[in-house]
C-alpha cells in the first residue's frame, strides 16, 4: 500500500523560508498570493493489506520522526498506486 | 572527571571538543554512534557538525540512534549531558531539551563571533563566569533560531533554564544583537534537572589564544 504524509508548520510558527518563496514568486509577477507555507512530503510504500493499520503505522512514524510535534502538523493518507 | 564525546556521523566539532576537554584536565574518549554502551562517564558531550547531512531536521536522525539509548539513560541518572549547535540540536529532536532549533531568520548561514551574556552561572556548565558577564564566542549555524510555546519560555524563565543570551559587547539584550531571531535572544538553556545543557556558540572554537580568543574555556573549567 502506498501512503502520502505531508508535514507543514504550526500555524503560529514563522516560516522564513516560505516567506521568501513567496516573494521571489511576487518578484515574478504572481501578485496575488496571500499566503505561502511551505511543507514536506513523503511516500511511503508499505506492506501491509489493511489500509486502517497502515495509516495508523504512518501516524506513529509521524510523532516519531518524520515531524516535530512542536512546529509541525501532519496528515497522512492512502494513495492509489 | 571523565567525558565522552558521541561521533555520528558527519560530526565535525568532536576532535576540537576532545582537545578542548583534554586540556582542561577531562579524559576524554571518542564514542562511535552505533555503539551500543556507553562508556563510564560522567559528561557526555554532542558535538557540533551536520549529523546525517542535516537530512529531514537538524538533528533529528542522531536523535534516534543507537548510543541515544545510552545518553537518555546517562542523563536520566543525573549524568551531565552537553550539546553544541548541531549537538544542541540533537538534545531538542531526543526530548532533553525543550523547544526546537528553526531556520535562522535571515535564512542565513551565520558563522562569526557573537557576544553571549551568563543569565545564570549557577550550574554545572558556567559556574566559573561571573553573572551577567559578557562573553565572546564565535557561532557557525544555519538553524539556531529557538522556538518554543509561549507557556514554555515562561516555564524556562520562572525555572531560570537560560543560561546565555545573545547580547551586544556591554551585555544588551535586543533584536539587534539577536543573530538568528531566537525568542528571548536564547543562545544556551538548561534542563529543570540542571544536568543537560545545550548552547549554539562553539566554546571549543574559543577555548585557546591561539583561536582568537579564551572566553570559552570558562564552560569548561566550569564543568564539573
Amino acid at each position: 500500500m502506498k501512503l502520502q504524509v505531508i508535514v507543514t508548520l504550526k500555524k503560529d510558527v514563522l516560516d522564513p523560508q516560505g516567506s521568501a518563496i513567496k516573494n521571489s514568486l511576487s518578484n515574478m509577477g504572481f501578485k496575488n498570493i496571500e499566503k505561502l507555507r511551505q511543507g514536506k512530503t513523503f511516500e511511503i510504500t508499505i506492506k501491509e493489506k489493511n489500509e486502517k493499520v497502515a495509516l495508523s503505522k504512518a501516524k506513529e512514524m509521524c510523532e516519531k520522526l518524520l515531524a516535530n510535534m512542536t512546529i509541525e502538523d501532519y496528515s497522512v493518507k492512502a494513495i492509489k498506486e | 572527571m571523565k567525558a565522552s564525546v558521541i561521533v555520528f556521523p558527519g560530526s565535525n566539532c568532536d576532535r576540537d571538543i576532545k582537545i578542548s576537554l583534554q586540556k582542561f584536565g577531562i579524559k576524554t574518549s571518542m564514542v562511535w554512534h552505533a555503539d551500543a554502551k556507553l562508556p563510564k562517564s560522567d559528561l557526555v558531550v554532542l558535538p557540533g557538525g551536520f549529523s546525517y547531512g542535516d537530512y529531514l531536521r537538524c538533528g533529528s536522525i542522531a536523535s534516534k540512534s543507537r548510543i541515544m539509548k545510552e545518553v537518555i539513560n546517562h542523563s536520566k541518572k543525573g549524568g551531565l549531558v552537553m550539546g553544541i549547535c548541531n549537538g544542541f540540536q540533537v538534545l531538542v529532536e531526543s526530548g532533553l531539551l525543550p523547544g526546537v532549533l528553526i531556520r535562522n531568520i535571515n535564512l542565513k548561514f551565520i558563522c562569526r563571533n557573537i557576544t553571549v551574556k551568563v543569565t545564570n552561572n549557577k550550574t554545572n556548565f558556567t559556574s566559573k563566569a561571573k553573572r551577567n558577564s559578557v562573553l565572546e564566542i564565535p557561532i557557525a549555524h544555519n538553524e539556531g533560531n529557538y522556538f518554543a510555546s509561549k507557556d514554555l519560555i515562561g516555564q524556562l524563565e520562572d525555572n531560570n533554564q537560560i543560561v546565555l543570551q545573545y547580547c551586544d559587547a556591554t551585555g544588551n539584550i535586543n533584536e539587534q544583537s539577536n543573530p538568528n531571531g531566537s525568542m528571548k535572544n536564547i543562545a544556551g538553556i538548561i534542563n529543570k534537572k540542571g544536568n543537560v545543557f545545550g548552547l549554539m556558540p562553539h566554546p571549543e572554537r574559543a577555548a585557546d589564544s591561539l583561536l582568537g580568543g579564551i572566553d570559552g574555556s570558562l564552560i569548561f573549567k566550569s564543568l564539573k
